[in-house]
């Protein structure tokens, strides 16, 4: 029983996870918050779902679709509700008056375009189940795991092998020893977006398969929490956001299972006023704060 | 007046401060002087309560005052003025030096907003009065209106003097009050620190500028690395080997 | 005066009372995502007064200010360890917080709300509260305790050794922000005559913040301004029907890059 929960948290989390590492992504480049991140995940989700229900794509393609799209979206909204307001030095909080106007944009928009309904996947996906010893797994779920390692993986891979990824690492340590690199920090942003996005994005697929709730105002709730575990990892920390993700979706399933779980998301915020007062630099940071 | 006994503070494996001890008389300006590192900033920021010792006591007219909030340490008669100049730069040079006040005025949210005739207004207006006359006092009246941010940074540090003193301190803590000043602005400052004193307020100076601690304290006590290495009138200091060893010889 | 534009005028003044409330915390350097929590309970707490208990209007308001104002200082004394971007999430969370129990709490009706609740609020009641509220704030701008918040708000440290008391000074600010919310969640539950958790979600925190950074920071009159965009402009909108939260929020993406600091910037001053 004990086991199952766990491998059912694993499946939210890594949901999670791949929001978070978006936050902290853009976090780390900018030190600012993208308040509609959670819109974005949401535009996966729809992208997803109408490639599924008017082409009659498999999820893979629904997958790569939704990636694609939201990475375009997020460039677009870097480049409409970001880097003007850098440009002009704004104070810290005007990106999130920018950003609170792009996610009404989309919640609009979706509504319209796919109207305002809960809908979920066709069952054109049907489900399998496996048994291995006393945990139960379905296909979505190995999708779900599958997709999402593979995602942080290539991440991974992207921050640590590639010259943009370097790029970006050192962008976050400090934009001014980027420049000196003869780094284009604009660019580099540019990519961030569309990474931090594209991993949104699947998100929201692979959060349409399992949970069948696929709505224009999905995003707000799964935005919150993405933020609070980018904190829980550490600000801007893509591996602290990762292993927050995990932590948190097993909590929650926890407490479900074990605790009133009509509190269960109640219960999520309070660790995560908890880690803020008592380790302000995240469960795994290390740096300073401000 | 204060009398520190065997201070220490340690950072993680760094010994900032060692078993100093410090004791001032009542009326005279008393630096303190030593290399770059040497604990300076550190035992005033022990001394007004910005850090906790890690060892020893800190007593203010006897009072022990050892670890206490530095709000509390101001209250209780201590004021002091930073080395990187920290006004409130969003407020104008009045506004600072009557943020100053706040230790001796009592006016709270309720008085804000009730406003009783007598009481609060007069002590606004006393509030007012007490600032002009340190701004005038420290050379600055005619910048009253100005942003704190826009003074240079002579004004500031002399604003800085004037925010101190308007907590109407028993004990002023100058750190470094002469940085970036020409030799007419020192003498000035000369001028100041004699005029303060002369009020009846103690003094306790941190400084480099070697000239202007020989002519301006009667006391002069030298750290390095966190200890005290002599302590004594100027002319006596100078002549210690070991201070010649520690700090003149390596500046010079 | 035709009851739609009465209706409306109401929203604005309630709309200022909140974006008002912003005002200390601001001044004290706490930007708060939260107040839709405070303004929840202070909702609750007025409608369970006057609905259930039969007081008075304004006892009611007085006690859900109170109650609002006691979690503000409940909040407020962990929220002095962290500030910035860490403050603003915490806060975040908390009006998360209140939101779920409201959503599972019996008592007040869970999901489905409080509804039956008499139409209490009227346009000179909240123009009275709003007014109140300037003047007080104005009143707070001048005095002792107004520099000690905007001293604070500029250099902690230099305003701890001038002997402002960080805690009280900053627990107070906060908890009296509260108040402000939980007044406002009084007005605007006599107002909309229904009440669920719903409406004071991560949304309407946003919109309180909203309201207060397009305004401007640390203007009286920003609040005011503000208010007025965000509630006449989805209002005027109207011929846009279909497209209206799009207009809108194009219109405050350009604002945020036209005019980063708010409509009624105050003076900058040279950054530290």
């Amino acid at each position: 029983m004990l086991l199952q929960q766990l491998v059912n948290g694993l499946m939210l989390g890594s949901t999670y996870a791949l929001i978070a590492i978006g936050y902290a992504l853009i976090f780390g480049v900018l030190g600012l918050v993208h308040l509609a991140h959670g819109e974005v995940f949401m535009m996966g989700a729809l992208i997803g779902l109408q490639l599924v229900l008017w082409l009659h794509a498999g999820p893979a393609v629904a997958l790569v679709g939704a990636l694609l799209g939201t990475a375009v979206l997020g460039m677009i909204i870097e480049l409409t509700a970001f880097r003007p307001i850098r440009a002009r030095h704004g104070p810290v909080f005007a990106p999130m008056v920018s950003t609170i106007g792009v996610g009404l944009i989309l919640q609009e928009v979706a509504t319209k375009v796919f109207g305002g309904e809960q809908v979920g996947f066709p069952h054109r996906l049907e489900p399998v189940t496996w048994r291995v010893g006393p945990i139960t797994i379905s296909s979505v779920q190995l999708l779900i795991l599958g997709v999402s390692v593979a995602l942080m993986v290539a991440l991974h891979l992207w921050v640590t092998r590639t010259r943009m990824g370097m790029a970006m690492r050192a962008s976050a340590e400090s934009t001014l020893t980027a420049r000196l690199l003869g780094i284009s920090t604009d660019r580099v942003i540019l990519v961030t977006f569309a990474v931090a996005s594209a991993l949104a994005g699947a998100a929201g697929v692979l959060v349409g398969l399992s949970f069948n709730a696929i709505s224009p105002f999905m995003g707000i709730d799964m935005g919150v929490k993405g933020l609070a575990i980018m904190l829980l990892g550490g600000l801007g920390n893509i591996y602290g956001a990762m292993v927050g993700g995990l932590l948190l979706g097993a909590v929650e399933v926890l407490s479900v299972a074990y605790l009133a779980s009509s509190y269960r998301d109640a219960f999520v915020f309070a660790v995560m006023i908890l880690i803020l007062l008592f380790r302000p630099q995240g469960l795994f940071g290390v740096g300073h704060i401000r | 007046m204060l009398r520190v006994e065997g201070l220490a503070k340690r950072f993680g494996g760094y010994q900032a401060l060692a078993d100093v001890d410090l004791t001032v008389e009542p009326g005279s300006v008393h630096a303190v002087i030593g290399p770059n590192g040497a604990g300076k900033t550190t035992l005033f920021n022990v001394i007004t309560g910005l850090l906790s010792p890690t060892a020893g006591s800190v007593a203010l007219d006897g009072r022990d005052v050892t670890g206490w909030r530095a709000d509390r340490i101001t209250h209780a008669g201590i004021a002091r003025t930073f080395q990187q100049v920290r006004l409130f730069r969003g407020m104008n040079a009045l506004e600072n030096v009557m943020v100053g006040r706040h230790a001796r005025t009592r006016g709270g949210f309720g008085a804000a907003l009730v406003r009783p005739p007598f009481r609060e207004r007069s002590e606004e207006v006393e509030t007012r009065r007490r600032a002009r006359e340190l701004l005038e006092m420290v050379g600055l009246a005619s910048r009253a209106g100005t942003w704190a941010g826009d003074l240079t940074l002579v004004e500031q540090r002399r604003l800085e003097v004037a925010r101190a003193l308007a907590s109407d301190p028993r004990l002023l803590l100058l750190d470094e009050p002469a940085g970036g000043m020409t030799a007419v602005e020192v003498e000035d400052l000369n001028q100041l620190i004699r005029k303060i004193r002369e009020s009846g307020v103690t003094v306790v100076l941190v400084e480099h500028h070697v000239r202007l601690v020989m002519r301006v304290s009667d006391v002069v006590t030298v750290l390095d690395a966190g200890r005290v290495i002599a302590s004594g009138p100027p002319d006596r200091v100078r002549q210690d080997p070991r201070v010649i060893a520690a700090y003149l010889g390596r500046e010079a | 005066m035709g009851s739609y534009w009465e209706s409306v005028l109401i929203f604005l003044g309630i709309n200022t009372v909140l974006a008002l409330s912003l005002y200390l915390p601001i001044s004290a350097g706490q930007l708060s995502l939260g107040h839709g929590g405070f303004m929840a309970i202070g909702a609750y707490v007025t409608v369970i007064c006057t609905t259930w208990l039969g007081w008075p209007f304004a006892a009611g308001l007085a006690a859900g200010g109170l109650a609002a104002a006691i979690a503000g200082a409940l909040v407020g004394f962990p929220a002095l360890r962290i500030r910035g971007i860490y403050l603003i999430i915490l806060t975040m969370g908390f009006g998360e917080i209140v939101r779920i129990f409201f959503l599972n709490f019996e008592p007040t009706g869970q999901a489905s709300g409080i509804g039956g609740i008499k139409h209490l609020t009227s346009l000179p009641v909240v123009s009275v509260v709003a007014a109140l509220m300037l003047v007080c704030l104005m009143r707070f701008r001048g005095s002792r305790i107004g520099r000690a918040l905007r001293a604070v708000q500029e250099d902690e440290v230099a305003a701890e050794a001038m002997g402002v008391n960080l805690t009280r000074v900053k627990v107070a600010a906060f908890a009296l922000g509260a108040l402000g919310a939980g007044v406002g969640g009084g007005l605007y539950a006599h107002q909309a005559l229904f009440i669920d958790p719903a409406q004071f979600g991560f949304f309407r925190s946003a919109e309180i913040f909203l309201i207060v950074v397009l305004g401007g920071v640390g203007t009286y009159w920003g609040p005011v301004v503000g208010a007025a965009v965000v509630t006449l402009l989805p209002e005027t909108l109207r011929f846009v029907q279909e497209w209206r939260m799009t207009v809108f929020g194009t219109l405050l993406v350009l604002c945020a890059v036209l005019r980063p600091a708010g409509l009624l910037a105050p003076r900058r001053h040279t950054p530290a």
